[in-house]
Formats: C-alpha cells, structure tokens, sequence
C-alpha cells in the first residue's frame, strides 16, 4: 500500500486578509501540487463563511523560523526599553495632542 | 538529567495554563498521545463523512440537500486541520493515512454503525455531534497549541451541525405518526453508541492520567458523558421521544440523570473493527486513496513540468 | 405555446441541468482523490443545488400551479426533466468528472454571461450571482484538464478517452427549439450560437495547452429538450425522489 512516488502534495501556509485595510493573517494549511491550487483549495478551506477577501500562500518549507532557544537573547533584551513606549513618559495633566 | 529539567520546565509551563508550540521541547510521549489523539480524532471527522454522505442524493427536500453537503463538507475541512495539527509534530498527512488504511490507527467508533433512514442524518447531528461538542469544547482548552487552534475553529463551525440534527428531528417528530415512528427509531439505534463514543469510563481508560497531567484532556471522559446526558434528555423530552434506557432516571439531590450500564463489550468489538461497518468504511477509504493516486501524481508531474518551463523560459 | 409555457420550460431547463450535475458531483463526497479536491467538489455541488433551487422555485412561480421547487425536484418522472444529457452521465474516474465539468462549465459560463442581459430580472439576478460561482468553476476545472491532459501518461490517456465518450453529448448544448426562438424575441433567453462560437474557442484553446485532442466524426446524442433521456437518469432520480415520494406531503 506503501507507495514511494505517491504524495500528497506539499504543505503551504495560508494566510488570509479579512477585511481591508488590516494585515494577513495565519489560518492554517493545505496541501497542493502548485501554487494556484494552493489558493484555491485555501479559498474553499478557509473562507467558507465569508472569512476573507484576499489569501497568499507560501510553501511551508519556505518558511524559517526562530527557535524556542533564542527567546532569550531575541526577546528579552527587549524588555528593559521601556522608553520606547508612550506610556513611560509623564505629561502634565492639561497638555493635550501628545 | 537535562531531561528531567526540561520535563519540569515544561510542566511548570503546563500548569501556568501555556501552550507548547510545535518547536518547543516536548516529552516524546507527550508527542506521542498528541499524534495519536489529533490523527484520530482527523480520521473520524473524513471517516464521518461516510454514514452521512450516504444521504446527500436522497434527502428529501433541496434545502435539507444544501445543509448536508455544508455540513459534511466541514467535516472535510476539520479532518484537514486536524491532519495539518498533527503535521506540526513532525509526521506527514501520507504516514497519517497509511496508518489509517492498514487498520493501525483508530477512528470513532460511532461511525461504524450504519445510517439506515433520512432520521439518522436527524439524531447523528444531534446526539453524535451533540457528544463531539462536549469533548471538543475541552479539547479547545488543551496545552497543545495548533491542537487547541484548530478546535476553537472547529467548535466555531460546528455549532450549525447540532442544531440542524435536532431541527430534523423536529420536523419529523412534528411530522405524520410514521415520521415520528422513524425518528423514535432511530434515537433507538443512535442513543447507546452516541454516550459509548466518549470513551471507556475512566476506570477503564489506559491513557487518561499522563493525559490529564499534560492538560491534553482536562476532564473524564464521565464527566462529559454525564454532561452531553443531562442535557439531551430535556431536548429528547421536548420532542416527545423516549431514550432507550429504563434505568434512566433524575437524581434530584445530585442533580443529574444516571443511566443504566454501557455495554462496553460492544463498544471495545467495535474499536477492533468487529462493528457492522467497520470492513465498508475502511474499504472506502482505501479504494478512494487507490483511484486518487493517479490523480495526485498527475497533479505534481504537471507542476513539475510547468517549473522546468519557468526555468527555460 | 404561450411564454408563459416557454418561460416555464427554460428555467426547467437552467435549473434542472443544475441539480442534476450537482447530484453527480455530491456523489463524489468522501470519495475524491485527495482531501482538499473533496472540498472543493462539494463547494462546487452546492452551488449547483443553490442555482437548481432558484431556478426551479422561480419554474413555479410562472407555472402557477401551487408547486413548490421541491415539487419539481422530487414529484417529476424522468421524461419530464429537462437537463442536458452530459449532466446525468455518470461520474466515472476523475478524469470524466473533470471532463464533464469543465465542457459544461465552459457552456454555462458563456451562457450565463448572456442571461445577465436577460429582460427578464429574475432570470438576469440569478445569473449574475451564478456567473460568480461560474467562473470559478471554469477556473478549477480548466486548471484541472491541463493537469490532467498534460500531466502524466496515465492521466493524459484517461482524459482523452473521457473526452472522446463525452463529447457526443455537447451538440444539444447549442440546440435551440420554439422555447429558445420565442424566448429569445422577447429578450428574456440567449441566442445559443452567438456561445457556440465563444465556447468553441475556449474549449479549443484549453485542450490544445492540455495536449488532448477534439474527436472529430463523434455521432452526437440529443434529445434532452424532450424530456429522452439516456437510461443512466432514471436510476439518479430513483436514488433522490426514494424518500421525498415514500412520504407524499411530508414536510422536512
């Protein structure tokens, strides 16, 4: 039953715009032979219920990603910069626009 | 020793209430039971397809056609999260469905009962589905991220199924005495194997503790059989129907309902592949794997050929 | 004939070719050759059922008759239905089922576009939402053929022999009788041999980039327009009428 030469076609991430205006996001996956069928079994997988209004797909393999060993050093260096958030600064109550 | 700080960072991480992600350390058991449990849970939604894609070119009017074909087409679509779910963990959908075709993955047992009337399409949405939403609404909360992703999606999609499956029952049981006749029937058949499906009880259960401690389950498969019973028997007694258990009765102190005994002989011969469509199902799924092949192998050679031009061109 | 008599015919016509290829490709559910080729059969059956039902509700209503589309869908005898024969024609291996689709998809899309126009505004308002779900069809089901067509061997044999069975069947497509004529003066139907030439050029076109190959002396079947049939729709409506006529009346 095992078969070598059969597949079942290669993995792509799906990414869907719901509305306009706001950014793609991750939804999940699909297989396809090519990168037009990955759109459209995206389309009758993902936005049966009127999720989307545009998909992009990428060939999962094609992603990289960060390792879960990294947060460290990626991330966390990070929180130590609270001047980089609006919040950290004080404004004298009355000053408005700011 | 490393291990074993690994395995108590990830339990500290467990019962903060946070997700494991695909590439975080994971005790290979852990990865185990999750492959085993998504991949089987996948295989019983395209398994599932079967009992009621049977009915799809005879229900009886266009309305109930379109609601059927909406409802066993999300029953694809759940199987390919799922599938996509246990991807994540490091084993492909063809791996997953090899072990499917040669019998060493499992799938529900409900399904392997057959769909003899138009009511059973009624009491699989209301009383299969009815049971599935109580374990998956749990299974949303569990620890494994994609897992738990794809069922908040899942239940999301699945609220219409139930309550199609008892709008049918409605309108048999509001229908001729031959139509109510059929749908008392076929809760008859659907009861017993419908509150068997959520599992043995949990004396019996061989992976309910490392389960549990992972939060991949989070409640007995009991509990959430006494939950589904408490609330179906209210919505049974609306329609006028009688669940098939005399030893079914309230318990005013407790407040729930206790049933008679689950015949857990016939539960465990069916999961062995002894129930009355066990060989049918199986053989379906195998003969579409088969006449697809050519179809799959045609579809990459065409791309691979559509690439080799893009490079010459 | 009156046109009212006409008008009914022709959504009989539309709508029953509809459900009838919708029924076909419903029966690929939990058989097709990959999970996500599944899912878009269905997508594509349920639109098939969503159109009959339009169609056939508005049959109804012109006819006058207390009928409902149920009515129609369930408490008619196979020589009274009305679909083009290639609908009924069974579903085979994929690469019929493709074959099938894409040729009709290819018909209906032209069709469809011309019905936009219609004077008729509850014929031209289904097609305008039916020529969306159309031209996705056309979409998949094109793309589909030159996989197929020009895929592997195997493939590329089994979808010509599909299209050498099947294109007997395409002549009726562009046939056109007193309904047609009387319809098409008044502004409601579409002349059929302004989308023969349109549909021939698509359907040329997508086969020569597929590497399959028109038969040319095929005999061409008809007989849809009366109500003859081949003998593969009695045994269809026998499968979706079993239930709907065991309990005459019954509501759902």
């Amino acid at each position: 039953m095992t078969n070598t030469t059969d597949t079942q076609w290669p993995l792509w991430e799906v990414f869907i715009q719901a509305n306009p205006g706001i950014s793609h996001k991750h939804v999940g996956n699909v297989h396809a032979a090519d990168a037009e069928m990955a759109i459209q079994n995206a389309r009758d997988v993902y936005t049966r219920r009127s999720e989307g209004i545009s998909i992009w797909v990428v060939p999962s393999n094609q992603i990289s990603a960060s390792s879960p060993e990294d947060m460290g050093s990626f991330f966390e260096p990070s929180n130590d910069k609270p001047y980089r958030h609006p919040t950290f600064y004080k404004i004298p109550e009355g000053v408005k626009h700011l | 020793m490393e291990d074993l700080k690994r395995l108590e960072e990830f339990q500290a991480k467990i019962d903060k209430g946070l997700k494991i992600e695909p590439k975080d350390w994971m005790p290979e058991k852990y990865r185990l039971q999750l492959i085993r449990m998504m991949s089987q849970h996948a295989h019983s939604e395209i398994v599932g397809m079967l009992p009621e894609g049977n009915w799809i070119t005879r229900a009886p009017s266009l309305r109930r056609k379109a609601i059927l074909l909406s409802k066993v087409q999300d029953e694809a679509g759940h199987g390919l999260y799922l599938y996509s779910a246990a991807e994540t963990l490091g084993i492909d959908r063809k791996e997953l469905l090899n072990q499917l075709h040669t019998g060493k993955a499992k799938y529900s047992s409900i399904f392997n009962y057959p769909t003899l009337t138009w009511a059973d399409i009624g009491a699989i949405g209301w009383l299969v589905d009815g049971a599935a939403i109580m374990n998956q609404t749990m299974l949303a909360r569990g620890s494994y991220g994609p897992y738990s992703r794809a069922m908040v999606k899942i239940c999301k999609e699945e609220s219409f199924h139930n309550r199609q499956g008892y709008e049918i029952m409605l309108s048999l049981c509001n229908g001729t005495p031959e139509q109510k006749e059929m749908a008392q029937d076929s809760l008859n058949r659907w009861w017993w194997p419908s509150i068997s499906m959520l599992g043995p009880s949990d004396a019996e259960s061989v992976n309910s503790d490392d389960l549990m401690k992972w939060k991949v389950k989070l409640e007995s498969n009991d509990a959430i059989r006494q939950r589904f019973i408490d609330r179906t028997v209210p919505q049974a007694d609306f329609l006028g129907l009688t669940i098939p258990d005399k030893d079914l009765k309230f318990n005013t102190e407790t407040g729930h309902y206790e049933h008679g005994p689950i015949n857990w002989d016939e539960f465990f011969n069916v999961i062995k592949g002894n129930g009355p469509c066990n060989k049918e199902r199986l053989q379906t799924r195998v003969d579409a794997d088969r006449n697809g092949q050519w179809v799959r192998e045609a579809a990459l050679a065409y791309a691979k050929k559509r690439k080799e031009q893009e490079v010459t061109a | 004939m009156t046109e009212k008599d006409a008008l009914f015919e022709y959504c009989l016509r539309l709508g029953d070719s509809s459900l009838i290829l919708g029924h076909r490709l419903s029966e690929w559910c939990g058989h097709g050759p990959i999970l996500e080729e599944d899912i878009a059969l269905i997508n594509i059956a349920l639109d098939f059922v969503g159109r009959s039902t339009s169609l056939l509700k508005y049959a109804a209503e012109v006819e006058g008759n207390n009928r409902s589309e149920d009515d129609l869908a369930y408490v008619r005898n196979e020589r009274q239905f009305r679909n083009l024969l290639i609908t009924e024609q069974p579903n085979g291996d994929y690469a019929s089922t493709i074959v099938r689709q894409f040729l009709f998809d290819a018909y209906s899309f032209y069709l469809y576009t011309e019905l936009t126009k219609s004077k008729d505004s509850t014929i031209s308002g289904i097609a305008e939402k039916s020529l969306k779900e159309i031209s996705y069809h056309l979409r998949h089901s094109s793309q589909w053929i030159l996989r197929l067509g020009d895929g592997t061997e195997e493939s590329h044999n089994r979808t010509q022999n599909a299209l050498d069975n099947l294109w007997r069947f395409t002549h009726e497509f562009f046939e056109m009788d007193e309904v047609d004529t009387m319809l098409v003066n008044s502004g409601i139907a579409v002349n059929l041999s302004d989308v023969k030439s349109k549909w021939m050029d698509k359907v040329s076109e997508i086969f020569e980039q597929a590497t399959l190959t028109i038969p040319t002396n095929s005999f061409m079947n008809t007989g849809s327009r009366q109500g003859k049939h081949t003998e593969h729709l009695g045994y269809l409506l026998a499968e979706m009428q079993h239930v709907n006529r065991s309990y005459p009346g019954c509501n759902w």
